[in-house]
């Protein structure tokens, strides 16, 4: 016997596939509408949904569009495996599921009245585009907004066109840097480290919203901190194996922290002394 | 030259030297230009210089035969440029390409090195100043190399 | 479920104790305790009274399960073997919706909800504190697990004082028994004495007292009441462990990087026994699964436990991929991570995983470790294992 399941947590619904288009060689985005019933997908910048492939099975993923335009849900998604994979398969029209929104997200308020620092390192780019957005969408409110980010070449930089219309900007600060390039390209060359040192903020107010790779994470707060940035300044999004995103079934654990409601986002000295440990 | 004097006694690199040892810096000085595309150095040549950028955009690269020439650091305003003028074989390891018209300021590093061997207290100073810009790039350099933002299979 | 209801104590005798099934029976109640299986005294489906393990004890140390011959009939002389109350309350396996599709769009549907009444028989006091720990899980003010929540209305408990403590048992260090405090409807002390066999029963809430009065019972008197007492008091003097709680949260956050991980490491062999029989350990994954054809597809749910090594995986690898980090997970999270996130320890002290354990790992003991190893003089606790 069957009927239409009530909704719950951790039963998906289906959504729309309103388009997929590819940003680099591994990186794509799906577009998707929300059901009649749903209308929109409201979510705070961070928080992520867990899509399912019918069939195939279900990931973790940022939502990376506009909070402001919840009517279409936006996902940049990296292929690592069968069910990333699978997922840029589909098709306009075809149906994925969305559990959530869940999570922790950018503390875009705590941020009003004070310098923003946001360092993004390959796919980090597409959690923190949410926030951007949001920064941007009221740039007033803010004062200097300084955004760094890096990647392995010139062919993996996400949303170029967006960097560069930031770039473009007289009130942001755009720094693109890559670990290693061709001769063609003109842009700097370096870990993304290398640039906080110069970049303009005042460290006394700065709130820093970093991520990437831990490995990257790791050396960006050191050198945010050699900058004079404190660790109750220093916003992260972590990362964890998460099979129901909310808080039950054990896999996201951080330390105490369950990663999928305690975070992602976590300001950084409440995690701190669990996340410098190793395989913790 | 003098009018170098303001800028070096102020720059990060060379602050707080004695009086004595910065009159030998500056004598050892001059302010060069490139136009964009121009090498400043090149692999295999002699290293007798080294440059504290003002302005531009410099690009270390090695030529990879089957890939041409490949980027692995840039530098920019307030960056050395150069430390193989002080150890043997004293031969550049990269070339060094402008990519931008770049300004920098030229210090005549074989000039330094014979009058550091005469004052060791100058030799000091240097080689204090330069671990430091070595091992931030050494720590760079590391950083690049664990590929970390590549999914391992 | 609430504590005692009424101060007054019963006497049921023990041939009216398939009176009580009877009467559980006929409310619907599917029956469930302990039974002689395979060697153990496990919890599975009772038809009658004469399926508890009558005449039966436990003998139990670090990797040693025994059954024995008691001298006498007593049909709860034992303590607790490898099943646990999760096995009913957060069954191994279930699924959680199906969904099939076509023509591009998918419909799901839900499982039927839970109605099917339970009777838990024989829940030792640990065992009851363990319940108390997983609905802290289960049903928390952001998210409520249905399904659990719907088994755990559903469950009458017949909890059952111990007169007597395991090899391996430290409720006491745990604060959790060995006399149950809350949360039973009935709970039972059994007593054989000058040919006598009863129990001293104390209802716990108002459906325990609907069933004790269909029983035939009495009022207990003052010797019976302590000869309960003294079953408990003789059940508290004989743990087979003890563990120090003191400060024992910070005491394992000071010390992630403590040698003694490595010596732990050396001989677990990550079989996940622990996790298995550990009765408040709450993991779990979710596995999709589809037909050939494509168009049905269903999720189930099922036990996972932290020591897989794919437990913490991320794209790439494991977060925890050594043996130490996932022994130092179970045992961290078990008894410090646990309090900072349901405001308990996660231990009770029933002493299974010490039991259960191939290689005979006593939690007890790793904590004593490291506790001795802080008061030894710096130059000793360098581990020659050098990692941060």
């Amino acid at each position: 016997m069957t009927s239409v399941a009530p909704p719950g947590p951790m039963t998906p619904v289906f959504c729309r596939v309103l388009k997929t288009r590819q940003e680099t060689r591994d990186t794509f985005t799906i577009e998707l509408e929300p059901p009649g019933p749903m209308q929109a997908h409201s979510f705070a910048p961070g928080q992520f949904n867990m899509l399912y492939v019918f069939g195939v099975g279900e990931v973790p993923i940022s939502v990376s569009g506009d909070p402001r335009r919840p009517q279409i849900l936006v996902h940049t998604v990296r292929e690592v495996g069968a069910v990333t994979r699978a997922m840029r398969a589909l098709k306009r029209g075809d149906a994925l599921g969305v559990r959530g929104p869940f999570g922790s997200s950018w503390p875009v308020e705590e941020a009003v009245g004070r310098d923003v620092v946001i360092v993004a390192g390959g796919i980090g780019l597409a959690p923190l585009r949410p926030a951007i957005y949001s920064i941007l969408a009221h740039r007033q409110k803010y004062g200097r907004v300084v955004l760094m980010y890096g990647t392995r070449t010139p062919e993996d930089i996400l949303f170029r066109k967006e960097l560069e219309r930031w770039r473009a900007r007289l009130d942001l600060s755009v720094h693109v840097t890559v670990d290693r390039a061709m001769a063609a390209w003109r842009g700097s060359v370096g870990v993304v480290t290398t640039i906080i040192p110069r970049a303009g903020f005042d460290p006394r107010n700065a709130l820093a919203m970093v991520c990437g790779p831990e490995a990257m994470m790791r050396f960006t707060i050191l050198e945010l901190q050699n900058r004079g940035v404190g660790l109750d300044q220093i916003y992260v999004s972590t990362e964890r194996n998460m099979k129901c995103a909310i808080g039950f079934c054990g896999h996201c654990q951080l330390g105490p922290a369950f990663v999928c409601k305690d975070g992602p986002i976590f300001r950084y000295d409440t995690i701190q002394r669990f996340f410098e440990i190793r395989e913790i | 030259m003098e009018t170098l004097r303001p800028i070096l006694a102020e720059h990060p690199f060379f602050r707080d030297l004695e009086e004595r040892h910065l009159e030998l810096v500056i004598g050892c000085a001059s302010n060069v230009r490139f136009n964009a595309g121009d090498f400043i150095f090149r692999q295999g040549e002699e290293a007798n210089q080294f440059y504290l950028i003002r302005e531009g955009m410099v690009a270390l690269e090695m030529f990879v035969t089957g890939r041409g020439p490949v980027k692995v650091q840039t530098m920019g305003e307030g960056e050395v440029l150069g430390w193989s003028w002080l150890v043997p074989p004293y031969r550049w390891m990269f070339d060094a390409h402008a990519t931008e018209m770049t300004r920098a300021i030229a210090l005549d590093g074989k000039c330094l090195r014979n009058k550091s061997e005469q004052d060791h207290d100058l030799g000091y100073q240097l080689l204090k100043r330069f671990s430091t810009v070595v091992q931030e790039n050494l720590d760079a350099a590391r950083l690049q190399i664990l590929n970390i933002y590549e999914v391992q299979a | 479920m609430t504590g005692q209801l009424r101060e007054q104590e019963y006497i049921l005798e023990r041939n009216h104790l398939q009176k009580l099934f009877d009467v559980l029976t006929t409310c619907g109640h599917r029956i469930v305790g302990p039974t002689v299986r395979d060697g153990a005294i496990v919890y599975d489906d009772l038809n009658s009274v004469d399926d508890l393990p009558a005449g039966w004890t436990d003998e139990q140390d670090g990797g040693t399960y025994r059954l024995k011959k008691r001298s006498d009939e007593a049909l709860f002389g034992y303590n607790v073997g490898p099943h646990s109350w999760k096995k009913f309350l957060f069954p191994p396996r279930t699924r959680l919706w199906q969904a099939d599709r076509e023509a591009g769009t998918a419909q799901i549907s839900g499982e039927p909800p839970e109605t099917q009444k339970m009777a838990f028989i024989g829940v030792r006091s640990c065992e009851l504190h363990a319940i108390a720990v997983q609905d802290r899980v289960f049903i928390q003010p952001h998210f409520v697990n249905a399904s659990y929540q719907a088994r755990r209305e559903n469950a009458f408990i017949v909890a059952v004082n111990c007169g007597q403590a395991g090899g391996t048992c430290f409720c006491v260090s745990m604060n959790a028994g060995p006399k149950a405090a809350a949360g039973f409807d009935l709970a039972l002390t059994e007593i054989i004495e000058n040919g006598r066999h009863y129990f001293v029963v104390e209802a716990g809430s108002e459906a325990g007292m609907a069933v004790i009065d269909q029983v035939p019972h009495t009022p207990a008197g003052a010797a019976q009441r302590s000869a309960a007492e003294a079953a408990v008091a003789t059940a508290a003097g004989q743990m087979g462990r003890k563990m120090d709680t003191t400060g024992i949260k910070d005491l394992l956050y000071r010390n992630y990087r403590n040698p003694r991980w490595d010596d732990v490491a050396s001989r677990c062999l990550t079989c996940a026994n622990c996790t298995m029989v550990c009765p408040t350990c709450f993991c779990s994954t979710v596995e999709d699964v589809t037909n050939l054809k494509g168009d049905h597809a269903e999720r189930w749910q099922r036990w996972d436990s932290c020591f897989t090594m794919d437990f913490s995986y991320i794209h790439g690898g494991s977060v925890r991929s050594s043996t130490k980090a996932r022994y130092r997970q179970w045992m961290t999270h078990k008894l410090a991570t646990w309090i900072d996130q349901f405001g308990t320890s996660g231990c009770v002290g029933c002493g299974r995983c010490i039991t259960w354990c191939p290689v005979a790992i006593d939690l007890t003991e790793e904590v004593r470790a490291i506790r001795e190893s802080e008061e030894l003089p710096t130059e000793s606790k360098e581990g020659h294992h050098g990692d941060t």
